[in-house]
């Protein structure tokens, strides 16, 4: 935890700390007996779902909810399919979940090998939008928001996690072939990589231009690069890829650098776990291995009450079951004891000024969240800018009441959306 | 499925700064300390037994109106304890007990619980009830004639009031440095400028208070006395005579920044701690009052949702106008 110094009549600012001394080498998690794999959208009567209980699958091997859907996993392992189920995931996100029993040999399908021959936006979009890292290849086919930046974040993103700066630091060669193939298949020029300021040298020949970012809490998010870095603004309630900027994070790109260069399709994600006592552990997992795996193998005991995190401290999602897969975009898990667990409170806001003087967004804080609290979003959104908020939860941090800020925050966006949506689609 | 473990899931952030409300509020009880146990050992008895009645029937007043609400019982967290010793430190010591009661009963009951409670108390309590005292019985809240029967080895006319009265040949009977160490007539707890600034400080070092108010507060009593005593010498005192008499540096650390009353964003908080010491020097200069402190920081709490909507662009902000 930390604690606010006495003295200064400036704001506390919270650091990012970086890996200490020498790189430690991740800890291997073996394959485990069962890889769970997410798909957007639901398995309900409508979809014929493809996956059957009983198939067999091969590592590498593209699977789909409907012949010729969007959404595709692509299995980490060997073996045959054990379950299919509903998942529900964060602010009501719907999948499936796909269990597969793994088996020892490996059996690998050449399909990506035979289209990895010459890269391809086609080839990565079919296959790597789910390697460790998560690109985001959507963003470059589409007409209507052209991409003319690419942003490598080298940093991460929220407290505590190492997982980007380590691949930053130790496979810069797959940095700078994933930095190759992405200029080749989106035929972008401008890449711009972006590291911590403490992380010094070696990006000589990388292709990209470096810029560096200050270790303060929230630099690396996003909405703070571009107005650091690239001197732009996001208009409220819009994302990078709006303003010809896609942001992808450095595990991202070696991980299609990776993928082009040996033909094969990367699992092996990269995690930062965070032990109850603060330590840090680097361990690389297969993508779909359940989190207990993690928390056996680096000797770490969770009980009744603990909490467990994926995710930082700031940004991260708490999870409910050791059941849940690690995915692609899983940079960290944390675990906190239950002695060590802040709780929020339900007392008001004593317009103490403390979330003011925080915001990186300049919201009016305690006037907001007097309006979530009694659920009147769609005054916050016009009148206190609900939509500026990049989700930082730093309000949340100093909160003296120990108000959910940030939850209120996340759910008035998640209640607009949906009324949103309901809009569109009965029209 | 069902013997699993069971975690504690919750929203982010999974950190917290450790900051409290009752930590708050126990940490500007403890910087009113120096003022007010100065002014109990100058006083004696009376000025105990007005301090531990005043926040005593502070918290009973509270308790009560959490109880007449159906609401959680909040008298732990520091802020019904820090009106009424605030509201004490404002009174003279020789208060009866029946004023001391009633001016809590205003303070806690119509001040912040008619408006919601914490949080939601446009006014400072603490100066609702004063300003009430003060127009229903004047003669208790005047401290020439409440201190009476105290004699010291100072002057002990309030200087504010004698200032007034003869211009500011009388303010040539106090000097500095009796004033800054509590050698003169006033609220119990109001006297010991040197006390105040210390709590006031310490207050400011760790953020508990907003320093923009305290120190523009501050800054515009000193530069409007001075225009004052530079226009007419005679008539108006000195911006260092206005800074230490009356409840200046109470109200500059104490109640001007009481945080639900005023505002949060920068350029509101220079306006209206420098609002509420112009306002202060207009009413003690030209005004009907010996004192305008509670008066003036009323009138500017008054101003705070106005002032406070003067706010940076959000980041990113649309203009909704086009």
């Amino acid at each position: 935890m930390l604690k606010k110094l006495f003295g200064g009549l400036t704001t506390p600012r919270i650091q990012y700390i970086p890996l200490e001394g020498r790189l430690p080498e991740p800890i291997n998690i073996p394959l485990p007996p069962q890889v769970t794999l997410i798909l957007d959208g639901a398995a309900d009567g409508k979809n014929a779902i493809l996956p059957k209980i009983g198939d067999a699958v091969k590592t590498g091997q593209k699977l789909t909810l409907v012949a010729g859907g969007d959404a595709y996993a692509i299995s980490p392992a060997t073996g045959t399919i054990s379950g299919v189920a509903p998942f529900r995931g964060e602010a009501g996100q719907v999948g499936t979940a796909i269990t597969i029993n793994t088996s020892k040999a490996e059996d690998p399908d050449d399909q990506f090998a035979a289209a990895a021959q010459e890269p391809t936006l086609d080839s990565a979009a079919g296959f790597l939008a789910g390697v460790p890292g998560c690109p985001p290849l959507k963003l470059f086919g589409d007409p209507d928001k052209p991409i003319h930046t690419i942003v490598i974040n080298g940093a991460d993103r929220d407290l505590l996690v190492a997982t980007h700066q380590c691949v930053v630091q130790s496979r810069i060669d797959a940095i700078a072939h994933g930095i190759a193939v992405l200029k080749k298949i989106t035929g972008i020029e401008a890449v711009i990589m972006v590291v911590p300021v403490n992380i010094m040298g070696g990006y000589g020949s990388i292709g990209a231009e470096v810029k560096f970012i200050a270790p303060t809490y929230p630099s690396a998010l996003p909405h703070m690069i571009l107005k650091d870095v690239l001197g732009k603004v996001i208009p409220a309630g819009k994302a990078a890829e709006d303003l010809g900027v896609a942001m992808i994070n450095a595990e991202a790109v070696a991980s299609i650098g990776r993928a082009y260069e040996t033909g094969k399709i990367p699992f092996q994600k990269l995690l930062t776990v965070i032990k109850k006592d603060g330590g840090k552990v680097l361990v690389s997992a297969r993508i779909g291995t359940p989190i207990k795996e993690i928390v056996k193998t680096v000797g770490e005991t969770v009980n009744e009450m603990d909490r467990v995190i994926l995710g930082g401290p700031m940004m991260g999602v708490s999870i409910f079951t050791l059941d849940t897969p690690v995915r692609p975009d899983t940079d960290a898990l944390m675990i906190q004891d239950k002695a060590g667990i802040p709780f929020v409170s339900d007392y008001p806001c004593i317009n103490c000024g403390e979330c003011i003087r925080i915001c990186p967004a300049r919201i009016p804080v305690n006037m907001l969240v007097r309006f979530l609290e009694a659920g009147q979003y769609q005054e916050a959104a016009d009148l206190y800018d609900l939509y500026s908020c990049f989700e930082c939860g730093l309000c949340s941090y100093v909160c003296v009441s120990r108000m959910p800020i940030f939850q209120y925050i996340r759910l008035a966006k998640f209640e607009l959306g949906r009324i949103e949506t309901a809009e569109v689609t009965n029209v | 499925m069902f013997n699993q473990k069971k975690f504690i899931v919750s929203h982010a952030p999974f950190w917290h700064d450790e900051s409290k409300v009752s930590i708050r509020y126990y940490n500007i009880l403890l910087a009113t300390l120096p003022a007010v146990l100065f002014g109990i050992i100058q006083y004696g008895m009376p000025a105990l037994a007005v301090v531990s009645l005043s926040v005593s029937s502070a918290i009973f007043w509270e308790l009560l109106m959490n109880r007449a609400t159906k609401r959680p019982v909040t008298i732990t967290d520091g802020n019904a304890a820090l009106i009424g010793m605030l509201f004490a430190m404002l009174l003279p010591a020789s208060s009866p007990w029946w004023l001391v009661i009633t001016g809590t009963f205003v303070a806690i009951v119509v001040g912040k619980h008619i408006y919601g409670g914490i949080g939601a108390n446009p006014f400072n309590p603490a100066l609702v009830a004063i300003a009430i005292l003060t127009l229903s019985w004047k003669g208790f809240m005047n401290f020439d004639q409440a201190l009476l029967n105290f004699n010291f080895d100072f002057n002990m006319a309030y200087p504010l009031a004698a200032v007034k009265r003869i211009g500011s040949a009388a303010a040539a009977s106090f000097s500095a440095g009796d004033l800054l160490l509590g050698r003169q007539s006033g609220g119990l707890g109001a006297t010991f400028g040197l006390g105040l600034i210390l709590g006031g400080l310490y207050l400011i070092l760790r953020g508990f208070i907003r320093w923009e108010i305290s120190f523009s507060f501050l800054a515009a009593i000193f530069i409007t006395a001075l225009v004052f005593h530079l226009t007419n010498s005679g008539r108006f005192a000195g911006p260092v005579f206005h800074l230490l008499t009356g409840n200046t540096i109470l109200g500059a650390f104490f109640l001007a920044t009481e945080d639900s009353s005023s505002p949060v964003n920068f350029i509101p908080m220079l306006i209206y701690g420098a609002g509420a010491g112009v306002l202060i020097m207009l009413i003690r200069n030209i005004g009907g009052h010996a004192d305008g402190v509670v008066f003036a920081i009323l009138l500017m709490n008054l101003a705070n949702p106005l002032l406070d909507k003067i706010r940076p662009k959000a980041l990113g902000k649309v203009n909704s106008h086009a």
